[in-house]
């Protein structure tokens, strides 16, 4: 077996003590962002990406993931005790979650979150590992008509898959296609949309639009509602949490439905979120216990966290292996995988085996770690949700002017990441979504240079995506994905 | 201008009203992004398509997007009863939202370190209604703790102003 090769020399790279260090580093610094309101996976490795400059690539993925693994770790902690979801993926967590710690029954309900948050992300890994070499090896052979049509197939699943209105979406996404835009055209060296000013040469950075409207946005989100903090107590102790290891293995067939779902919502860029929603409606609809949902079942707080884990982890993969990530995090991840030097996509699978391999083995290490932590630090962290928002608020604002500022040294992005911070309150207000915003900004400038090759290839012609049986393929499965809305509503209708 | 209206509603602004606001914007948007992308040239040139050949269709699309947006919001009438935030919402977001706009001016005159200290301090006096004794202590120690963070373990230079001039960075 070469996967499992590879693998032992990934835990060659991973188990060193500076690595192993920024592991632990990452795991709390990531907690502690999922458990604040206004900062997140994406923008908070955002904040953080300027530190790892100067770290070799390996250890600098090793933390930033590990922050992305805490991040979901964390917005378990605050659904089920505070009944605020500190991560949009958690908002499911929070209709079981809660009524449980109401009933005085916190620690099963953590216990519960935390340890199918670990099964999640566990299958979500073994299947990388096996799965990503493959995907990879057959990525070698694509060419620039198979990766626009992969990008096609990333963006039509999400104006078929998310649960905003599809022209919501479509308009979401252009904006960010139009904002990627704005700059040097690399090819031909025209000045786009510049409208004559120096700060727009270099267009707009992703990082600062990960910044703003997922940083100031929910910060802006989280003062109209004027928020309170009404905690339960969190006792958590090992007695309770060997007690509810003993339940857990009956709700093995939420476990595994909600694992798949996640999985595949991860891999086509579905996300978290919507894997998480999905998850706790399909279990709730199947259990035997359907009624009691929301009422304070432990399968209602399995499902979702199950599913959101499972997604987020394998959202790396096609990340990794084909350029493309599969949600916000994963882009953040991609741009430092660029600023490190290294150009993601197929080949980082030949010629960064050590770096893939390092990556892989600390998902592996990233969530035992991260289990631990979580199961024995929950009081702590419920203790920080009691500082009050008047002093968490700006210290947060400030944080992300920061992490604006360090992107490119230029005062021009923390203005910009203030008219973003807007741009997300408003958008998240109207139910336009802010994910394909992102994806677009970051993936904007590679869709075009291979629509562009693939259109110099066929000179126009737009019969190249479907000249050969794989990019018909993608290009049809993405129309598929496209229609998905009136396609299903055909098919329901069909069948009576 | 406060209290709830005949019909129980807090008074404040329309979903609608947004709605049409934004996806008239995006129109917008799109219309410029499709003028831009012509006047670079949207065609074909003797090596392969031109700068804006792509961002002309993002530009159409987008506009497209925009319009179905608007003639839907105008469709679905219970919009209008739906209230987007109320005045005393939107004001709690001012509430944060000028702050930061004053921070972001600031931090181009003073530096990121003293603009801090004093938008963190302002913020937990004013809107928290903390002591100083409370504020002084937070408002200082963020930009100390930023400091040795960025400049010194990670030697990421953050924007100085007269204050560390004086002091000599």
């Amino acid at each position: 077996m070469e996967e499992i090769n590879s693998l032992l020399q990934g835990f060659a790279v991973a188990l060193t003590l500076p690595n192993i260090g920024f592991m632990l580093i990452g795991i709390l610094l990531g907690v502690l962002i999922g458990v604040l309101p206004g900062l997140g996976g994406a923008n908070g490795v955002a904040i953080l990406l300027p530190l790892t400059f100067s770290m070799p690539p390996a250890t600098a993925i090793i933390m930033l993931s590990c922050i992305y693994w805490g991040a979901l770790f964390g917005g378990a902690i605050t659904s089920i005790l505070f009944n605020i979801p500190g991560e949009p993926w958690s908002v499911a967590t929070t209709f079981d979650g809660y009524p449980l710690a109401q009933k005085g029954r916190a620690g099963e309900a953590l216990t519960a979150a935390f340890t199918s948050s670990f099964v999640g992300a566990l299958f979500a890994v073994l299947m990388i590992t096996f799965l990503a070499p493959l995907v990879a090896k057959f990525a070698l052979k694509f060419g620039p008509a198979e990766f626009f049509a992969v990008q096609f197939l990333t963006f039509a699943s999400f104006i078929g898959m998310t649960r905003s209105p599809p022209a919501k979406t479509l308009a979401a996404m252009m904006l960010g296609f139009a904002l990627a835009s704005v700059g040097l055209d690399s090819v031909t060296g025209q000045l786009r949309m510049t409208f004559g000013t120096q700060s727009l040469l270099k267009g707009f950075d992703f990082l600062t639009a990960v910044i703003g409207l997922f940083g100031i946005g929910e910060i802006l989100l989280t003062m109209e509602e004027g928020l309170h903090f009404k905690g339960g107590q969190s006792g958590i102790n090992a007695r309770v949490v060997l007690d509810t290891w003993k339940k857990l293995p009956r709700y093995w067939a939420t476990s595994l439905r909600s694992t798949l779902i996640g999985c595949w919502m991860g891999i086509t860029p579905g996300g978290a979120t919507p894997a998480s929603f999905m998850s706790y409606g399909i279990a709730k609809r199947t259990s035997r216990n359907g009624e009691n949902f929301g009422k304070g079942e432990l399968e209602g707080v399995v499902a979702p966290e199950t599913a959101a884990h499972a997604a987020g982890t394998s959202a790396l993969l096609p990340m990794l292996t084909l350029g493309i990530p599969g949600s916000p995090t994963a882009a953040v991840l991609l741009g430092g995988l660029l600023i490190w030097g290294l150009q993601p996509g197929p080949l980082l699978f030949v010629e960064q085996k050590e770096f893939v391999w390092g990556l892989i083995a600390s998902m592996y290490l990233g969530n035992v770690v991260g289990l631990i932590i979580v199961l024995t630090t929950v009081p702590w962290w419920a203790a920080i949700l009691r500082i009050p928002f008047s002093i968490i608020a700006p210290v947060i604002v400030v944080i992300c002017a920061v992490g604006a500022y360090t992107v490119h040294n230029s005062m021009f992005d923390v203005a910009m990441m203030v008219v973003f911070g807007i741009v997300g309150y408003v958008f998240k207000k109207l139910d336009y979504p802010l994910a394909p915003l992102v994806l677009a900004l970051v993936l904007g400038d590679m869709a075009e240079s291979s629509f562009r090759q693939a259109m110099l290839i066929s000179q126009g012609s737009m019969a190249i995506f479907w000249s050969n049986p794989l990019v018909g393929t993608l290009m049809t499965l993405g129309l598929l994905m496209l229609f998905w809305q009136p396609v299903s509503k055909l098919i329901a209708a069909m069948r009576g | 201008m406060s209290g709830p209206d005949a019909a129980g509603r807090k008074p404040g602004v329309r979903l609608m009203t947004v709605e049409l606001v934004v996806a008239a914007l995006l129109v917008a948007a799109g219309a410029v992004v499709m003028a831009d992308s012509l006047r670079v040239g949207a065609g074909w040139e003797s090596d392969g398509p031109q700068a804006g050949y792509f961002p002309f269709y993002v530009g159409l699309l987008l506009a497209l997007a925009g319009a179905v947006n608007f003639v839907l919001a105008i469709r679905h009438r219970w919009l209008g009863s739906r209230p987007f935030a109320s005045y005393t919402e939107l004001g709690h977001v001012l509430h944060v939202l000028v702050p930061t706009t004053a921070l972001v001016v600031a931090i181009a005159f003073l530096g990121l370190y003293v603009a801090s200290a004093v938008f963190i301090a302002w913020f937990m006096l004013w809107h928290g209604r903390f002591r100083w004794t409370m504020a002084l202590p937070v408002a200082l120690g963020v930009p100390v703790v930023l400091f040795l963070v960025f400049e010194r373990w990670f030697l990421v230079p953050l924007p100085k102003g007269p204050l560390e001039a004086a002091l000599g960075f």
